[in-house]
């Protein structure tokens, strides 16, 4: 899907989004899985709720950021309910425009003293 | 579980499709491992917190997407936007103009606190046809001693007084009140304070309290008014206070107050009545049973009293409903009209919306087709009737202001209220519930119906069949309505124009064309001796009369219609005195000159004289009706009867004038001489009005006028200057401006309805080109197309009239209090608001059935 948008005019993220463009970054999965990736990345620190995770999600997939995919896992592992999701080439854009611009961030704050200097 | 699919309804439902069982699936998950009642409940508030957020969130960005739409689609068919927004203005106008008077008068309560507990008492004579009147200080005391269903009772009595404070002296209306008035009412001052009970006693020095329009006026917002002395007829009186502008009582003009101090004797005479009694009812007590023991007290009070209080009742209702019942018809024919014509703009918006939504059939097919859900396409098409809503609403809350000084002029004086009604939020919201009712209630049937229709038809077929059956006969329905409510519109119209004509024809008795009148009103105790006053009429008379252009002057106790009191019971020389006074007059003092400068006709002997004094015997000039009730068929001249104690022979016959106004019978009316009224004050029977018969503009005369008075006595006032005919004018204004707004509302309905046939036709037309085309192509003749088109466009039209008909005759029975002995079945008025819907709808049917006769069969066939 080709944009006309550029992906700075997305930024800055919501919280939400970028954690589900990050559980997804390697491989696709379905709502719940996404909610425990999140949970485990973050140590149990941010838990998604599912009012938060598909409103994102039907943002997320009108902005282009993901799809919807078809392509199932082994049936066995496979929940007839269960919808993945896969992040896009404009998705991947917007998440390392959003990592910059953090990292940005994070260099200012270690500059004036917010942050401790890496050891 | 059943907890969390309950919460899942907080979406919209297109997202609750979507992810719905998933979100279930994700909370059945977390649910198994949880265990204990406490977990669960943790569970499920941590739910709500996440749901309901969200699902707000979700419905904020449908509408955000659908009011982009929106805005798209309306501004891409401003043809459409434009008439659909003027559509709804007009309706919300008319409706919200209707409302803020009704509600200002009817509906809202009194601007008193506990305002229901407030109660009007009168007396009561039924033998005499006397409802409601004014009750006498003996009884006022009386009652109010024996009563015990009030909390506490004031009166109030409105007069005029000349004020001096700042300079000239003025005339100002005022009350008299007895000290616990303001205390019943429930008011306190705004600076001061209210009278007491001693302020009220006799032989207490004079206090005044200001209206804060008085003290904003004539004493500019002096903060240091409380303590000054004013000149209020040529005594001192100290301000003690200033009530809040809200405050009117008991008349809207009223600019001052100041207390009674009756003095014991005034006690005495219990036929003088002339105190407006209110009283609070007694927490807990029923208005019934205030009722009740009023007439108790009543007939105790006659029991000691019997003679003067002879079949004297108590009348006891709500101080809100004091108001005249041909008020509140007025009002109530207004809002209903109003309705009316709200109705009517509803049915055309529906109207638009079905043709709009039906072209769009395609677009929707389309969208349903690649799997919008239908209330998604229906949420798009209220969204798009709620846009025009209330935009057209906004538009129409300004035609409703703008109408606003027309409309206060059917606001009764006699109300202790604003003349204009406030623009607050009832006011606003009123407005707002209208316009997002009409939206839904209008908005949401085309969309529905559509939407069913793009849905079975499928793609093709919705591309190109014509409208359906039942969406046609649902549109059909609507003209019909339309047509029915303007063409009651125009019949009410029509009756109460016919009345208000009927009632400017009424001969009022005196020509009141080139007649001016203004009041000197002389105070009291200066002018105690008639002989004083009858010096400055004198006076003043003469001096007036050699103006030039000026051919009749005269004085006269009260003009016609503005004072309908005055009414004296009589009896007839050589018969016995009639128990039940059922003779009753109306009473004036005139001096010479007065009939002349009036007009009133002398039919027979001659004018009052100025040989006609307290020396000489005493007479009176009686009217037509007079003669024609009393002494039919006999000459009047020289027989005798007794009025106000006195015997009077009489010399003179005049006119019958409408004293009581044009639309209510009058008593026969008596003229005395002015010089023949007593010394001192009998409440109102001073003459007072100067009428002036002149053929000069006012602005030249006024100030001759006002320098023949200063003359006169510099210390006297001028007030009330304006032109008889206006008295007569305001006779029927209410009645006009009712007439002239029920007028405009019918107008816009006609027209309404014209565009609501129009817009129904001409679709069809479009809808039938192809059809209309071959048969052009077969050889059907232009006349038989036209005749084709206009047969459906005269059908709904006759079903409508005969409706709207229907309506009108029963609404013109309702309403008959206000047609002044005009027929509700009037036949002409109905002959022309037929012929008038009648050539609307023609008008209406003649463009569409032009273009089909014009359509080229070749272009219409290959179009397809």
């Amino acid at each position: 899907m080709r944009h006309e948008i550029e992906p700075s005019s997305l930024l800055p993220l919501p919280p939400a989004t970028f954690h589900i463009l990050i559980a997804i970054a390697e491989e696709d999965r379905h709502g719940y899985a996404i909610i425990q990736e999140v949970a485990a990345r973050t140590r149990g620190e941010v838990r998604l709720g599912a009012g938060t995770l598909y409103r994102s999600i039907q943002r997320m997939l009108e902005q282009g950021l993901i799809i919807e995919v078809r392509e199932r896992p082994a049936p066995e592992q496979d929940d007839e309910r269960r919808r993945y999701y896969r992040i896009t080439e404009f998705g991947r854009d917007v998440a390392k425009a959003e990592a910059r611009r953090l990292a940005q961030l994070v260099r200012l704050a270690r500059a004036s003293g917010f942050v401790a200097p890496q050891g | 579980m059943r907890f969390y699919r309950a919460l899942l309804r907080l979406y919209p439902s297109s997202f609750r499709g979507e992810y719905g069982q998933e979100m279930c699936a994700i909370f059945a998950d977390r649910l198994r491992g949880k265990r204990g009642f406490l977990a669960t409940r943790r569970l499920e508030i941590d739910a709500l917190a996440d749901v309901l957020p969200n699902a707000i969130r979700s419905h904020m960005d449908l509408l955000r997407q659908d009011l982009r739409y929106t805005a798209r689609g309306l501004t891409g068919a401003w043809g459409f936007t434009v008439t659909a927004i003027l559509v709804v203005a007009l309706g919300i106008g008319a409706t919200t103009a209707a409302f803020s008077i009704t509600d200002h008068v009817l509906i809202r309560p009194l601007p008193f606190p506990r305002s229901q507990d407030l109660i009007a008492l009168w007396e009561n004579q039924p033998h005499r046809g006397i409802s409601r009147m004014e009750l006498s200080p003996g009884n006022f005391r009386d009652w109010k001693r024996l009563s015990t269903s009030f909390e506490s009772m004031g009166a109030c009595s409105t007069f005029s007084m000349n004020l001096v404070g700042t300079g000239s002296p003025e005339r100002l209306d005022m009350a008299y009140v007895t000290w616990d008035l303001f205390p019943t009412l429930g008011v306190a001052a705004s600076a001061g304070r209210i009278f007491t009970a001693g302020d009220d006693s006799p032989g207490a020095p004079g206090t005044v309290i200001l209206s804060d329009r008085l003290w904003r006026s004539l004493f500019v917002a002096d903060p240091h008014v409380l303590g000054r002395k004013v000149i209020l007829n040529g005594d001192p009186y100290e301000v003690i206070g200033i009530m809040p502008g809200s405050f009117r009582y008991p008349e809207r003009e009223t600019q001052f107050w100041t207390p009674f101090r009756f003095a014991e004797d005034a006690f005495t005479d219990r036929t003088n009545t002339y105190l407006s009694v209110v009283g609070r009812l007694r927490r807990g007590v029923s208005l019934a049973r205030a009722r009740a023991e009023m007439q108790v007290v009543a007939k105790e009070v006659e029991r000691e009293h019997p003679k003067e209080n002879a079949r004297t009742g108590a009348t006891v209702g709500r101080l809100h409903d004091e108001l005249s019942r041909q008020s509140r018809l007025l009002l109530t024919v207004l809002f209903a009209a109003s309705l009316g014509v709200l109705l009517i703009s509803c049915t055309n918006l529906a109207n638009l919306l079905l043709v709009r939504a039906l072209g769009r059939r395609h677009e929707f097919a389309v969208r349903l087709a690649l799997g919008a859900g239908r209330e998604r396409v229906i949420r798009q098409l209220v969204t798009e009737s709620l846009v025009i809503a209330v935009v057209g609403g906004a538009l129409g809350v300004g035609l409703a202001l703008a109408a606003g000084p027309l409309m206060v002029k059917l606001v009764p004086d006699a109300l202790p209220i604003a003349q204009t009604p406030p623009v607050d939020l009832r006011l606003l919201g009123f407005a707002a519930f209208v316009t997002v009712a009409t939206a839904l209630a209008f908005g949401v049937l085309p969309a529905i119906r559509v939407c069913g229709e793009a849905a079975s038809a499928g793609l093709q077929a919705a591309a190109r069949a014509g409208e359906g059956r039942r969406t046609e006969a649902l549109r059909g329905a609507l003209v019909i309505a339309e047509v029915a409510a303007s063409v009651a519109l125009l019949i009410g119209s029509g009756l109460l124009i016919r009345a208000l004509w009927r009632l400017k024809d009424v001969d009022p008795g005196f020509r009141s064309d080139g007649v001016l009148a203004l009041r000197t009103e002389l105070p009291l105790p200066k002018y105690e001796k008639t002989d004083l006053r009858i010096r400055f009429y004198d006076q003043v008379l003469s001096e007036v009369r050699g103006l030039p252009g000026v051919s009749g002057a005269g004085y006269v106790s009260a003009l016609p219609m503005l004072w309908r009191g005055g009414i004296w019971p009589i009896s007839l020389a050589g018969e016995p005195p009639d128990p039940a006074d059922a003779r009753m007059v109306s009473v004036r003092y005139v001096t010479p000159g007065y009939f002349m400068a009036m007009k009133i006709p002398l039919l027979a002997g001659r004018d009052v004289a100025s040989t006609d004094t307290q020396k000489s015997p005493f007479v009176a000039v009686v009217s037509e009706s007079f003669v024609r009730r009393w002494w039919p068929g006999e000459n009047p001249i020289a027989r005798g009867f007794r009025v106000a104690s006195d015997d009077r022979r009489v010399v003179g016959v005049a006119g019958d004038v409408r004293v009581r106004g044009l639309e209510r019978e009058s008593e026969p009316q008596v003229y005395l001489p002015a010089p023949q009224v007593a010394d001192g004050d009998i409440i109102g029977y001073i003459p007072k009005d100067l009428v002036v018969r002149s053929s000069v503009a006012t602005s030249t005369l006024l100030p001759s006028i006002r320098a023949i008075v200063e003359k006169a006595d510099p210390q006297q006032p001028i007030s009330d200057v304006r032109m008889v005919a206006e008295i007569l004018e305001a006779e029927t204004a209410p009645r006009s401006v009712q007439a002239r707004v029920l007028a405009g509302f019918a107008a816009t309905a006609l027209v309404l309805a014209g565009v609501g046939i129009h817009g129904l036709l001409a679709f069809g037309v479009s809808q039938r080109t192809r059809e209309i085309g071959v048969r052009l192509a077969l050889g059907a003749q232009s006349s038989e197309i036209l005749s084709m088109v206009l047969r459906r466009g005269i059908l709904l039209a006759t079903a409508g009239i005969a409706a709207g008909v229907t309506i009108a005759y029963g609404a013109g029975h309702a309403m008959k209090a206000l047609l002044a002995g005009v027929s509700p079945a009037d036949a002409a008025t109905f002959a022309a608001a037929g012929a008038a819907s009648f050539s609307m709808v023609i008008l209406g049917c003649l463009f569409p059935a032009l273009r089909a006769v014009r359509i080229s069969p070749m272009t219409a066939i290959r179009s397809e």
